[in-house]
């Protein structure tokens, strides 16, 4: 049964070892490489984008700030009341206490106002130039390897059969949601629905409109593509929508370690390091054909 | 094998063991690191360089900056900084409404300048209603009325060795041991003959005001604000700055800023 090592060097990658039908070769190395890359570029790429976020705390909608009129969507920020300093987080006019967190956190005693807290933040005291320095760089980094992953997924066909939706999947996606919230997982080769739609939407809706608002923030870049901030709704909405995206990358990050923890992490992890993944063993009727996991 | 499949479990505990630890122990993890000089930040800031010459390149000298429309302007230009200059010397100016003011250009020219405001604005002028975008990730618009840098290089003569204008600034921005440090900038000869590049004297149709940079403020509009200092009074062309200030090329810079300031 435990043939990861033997089936790669007698088989090699992409077939599965002969005497092990459960075992696949799920995930090239591109797929795995990039995977690990985004994840690390991600990383700091949040916590300096939060550090630059602390440095105006506010979102807004429009081409400007409102400072002589009020556009402001979203604020983190602090306040004197009668019980000491408290941290307040304000979306769209709805105010929620979030002392500790945001708006005025800090160790007991040495607590500051500040927007996100030191621990969620790179460098974990104020400094927006080098989290500059880092957040460029890793912008950097995340392009280059969305470009190398498109290539390569589209070469390999990894975008055409693992991603690409079908009519098929729009008819699996009431059970899909039925076995996700029932924790049941089926381990197969392909991408269930939501799977598809989940690393669809981050690979080719969220990546994307991340890299579009943060050249759009850009005052240079401003100058070649004049239209890219009358298209999104000036440039302070498309540092809006920069943070909101943020929100849903986080989101995704949070979902997609719950479903791996829940379907087995350590299959899991295997598939996205070796790339090889262990599948449900085939059941004798046709319902084995349900795909997931 | 089944040796295998326990070391395998065990570098996987060990590892998401690993960064739930760097996790929780807060992201001073990479303070030490990051300094200024330091070889990570070193190796970390060339990707700024990376940045300025792709931008450079799909920008050229010339593309202009957005501009926007009266209804646009929707209040008073914020302003950032320093506000209200503490130091004598520009109170006196102040207090005389800048008739003793002069801008001068020295450095690497073949005629010196030292110039009036009567003398700069009576040069021909640009209007432009703009974006300022902060550093910090704020945005106002307001009209910029000014004298274009290049105008002013012309007439002062550049010199084929100078590669950079330096903008020296009247306010104090912060105390040093050594002493108190003027704000002061840099631009490359790309972007101070930029046709958007303006001496500006005037703001919103009336006369610059003391904290957006009386009597004179530079307008940089493909570059971010800390790039356009307030409260001119001296333009040196230079062919490097690694001997002023910090050796980074502005305040800011030396504090951290990178000093292609596009982005």
């Amino acid at each position: 049964m435990e043939s990861v090592a033997r089936s790669q060097s007698e088989i090699g990658p992409g077939a599965p070892a002969s005497n092990d039908k459960t075992l696949i070769y799920r995930q090239s190395r591109w797929t795995r490489l990039t995977h690990w890359i985004w994840a690390i570029s991600l990383f700091f790429m949040l916590l300096s984008g939060l550090q630059i976020f602390n440095a105006r705390p506010q979102l807004y909608i429009g081409k400007q700030s409102g400072f002589g009129y009020d556009n402001t969507i979203f604020e983190i920020g602090a306040e004197n009341t009668s019980a000491g300093p408290r941290g307040y987080t304000e979306i769209f006019g709805h105010r929620f206490d979030t002392t500790g967190v945001l708006g005025w956190s800090g160790p007991p005693g040495n607590e500051t106002a500040r927007g996100f807290p030191s621990w969620a933040t790179i460098p974990s005291y104020y400094d927006l130039g080098t989290a500059r320095v880092i957040h460029f760089f890793f912008a950097w980094i995340l392009t280059t390897t969305l470009i190398v992953w498109l290539i390569a997924s589209l070469i390999n066909g990894h975008i055409r059969r693992d991603l690409a939706p079908r009519l098929d999947d729009l008819k699996r996606l009431p059970q899909d949601v039925a076995n996700h919230v029932r924790l049941k997982f089926h381990h197969t080769r392909e991408y269930n629905t939501l799977q598809k739609m989940a690393y669809g939407g981050v690979l080719f809706v969220l990546l994307p409109l991340m890299i579009i608002t943060g050249l759009a923030m850009s005052p240079s870049m401003n100058s070649v593509l004049p239209f890219l901030n009358d298209l999104l709704g000036g440039r302070q909405t498309a540092r809006t929508i920069h943070f909101t995206v943020m929100v849903l990358l986080v989101a995704f990050f949070i979902i997609h370690i719950l479903m791996i923890l829940a379907a087995g992490p350590i299959n899991e992890l295997r598939s996205i390091i070796t790339g090889w993944y262990r599948t449900d063993p085939p059941a004798h009727d046709d319902k084995a054909a349900e795909r997931s996991a | 094998m089944a040796k295998f499949q326990i070391s395998r479990r065990k570098f996987l505990t060990g590892a998401s063991l690993g960064l739930s630890g760097i996790a929780l122990s807060g992201c001073d993890a990479f303070d030490s690191q990051l300094s200024i000089g330091s070889g990570l930040r070193s190796f970390l800031e060339n990707a700024n360089d990376l940045t300025h010459r792709a931008q450079r390149l799909l920008a050229g000298r010339d593309s202009l900056a957005p501009e926007f429309t009266e209804a646009d302007i929707r209040q008073p230009m914020r302003p950032n900084g320093v506000t209200s200059p503490d130091d004598d010397d520009y109170k006196a100016m102040l207090a005389n409404n800048f008739a003793d003011w002069r801008l001068e250009v020295s450095g690497l020219v073949e005629k010196p300048l030292s110039l009036t405001r009567e003398q700069l604005q009576n040069m021909p002028s640009r209007t432009q209603i703009t974006r300022h975008d902060c550093v910090e990730g704020w945005s106002c618009i307001a009209k910029w009325t000014g004298t274009p840098l290049s105008l002013v290089l012309d007439q002062a003569m550049v010199k084929p060795q100078a590669r950079y204008v330096m903008f020296h600034c009247l306010d104090t921005i912060d105390r040093s041991l050594s002493g108190d440090i003027k704000y002061y900038g840099t631009i490359d000869l790309i972007d101070a003959r930029h046709p958007q590049t303006i001496l500006a004297y005037g703001l919103n149709g009336k006369p610059l005001p003391v904290e957006n940079g009386a009597p004179l403020r530079v307008r940089v509009e493909r570059q971010l604000g800390y790039k356009m200092p307030k409260y001119l009074y001296k333009i040196e062309l230079v062919d490097g700055f690694a001997d002023v200030g910090g050796g980074r090329g502005g305040y800011w810079e030396d504090n951290g800023y990178d000093w292609y300031g596009g982005i």
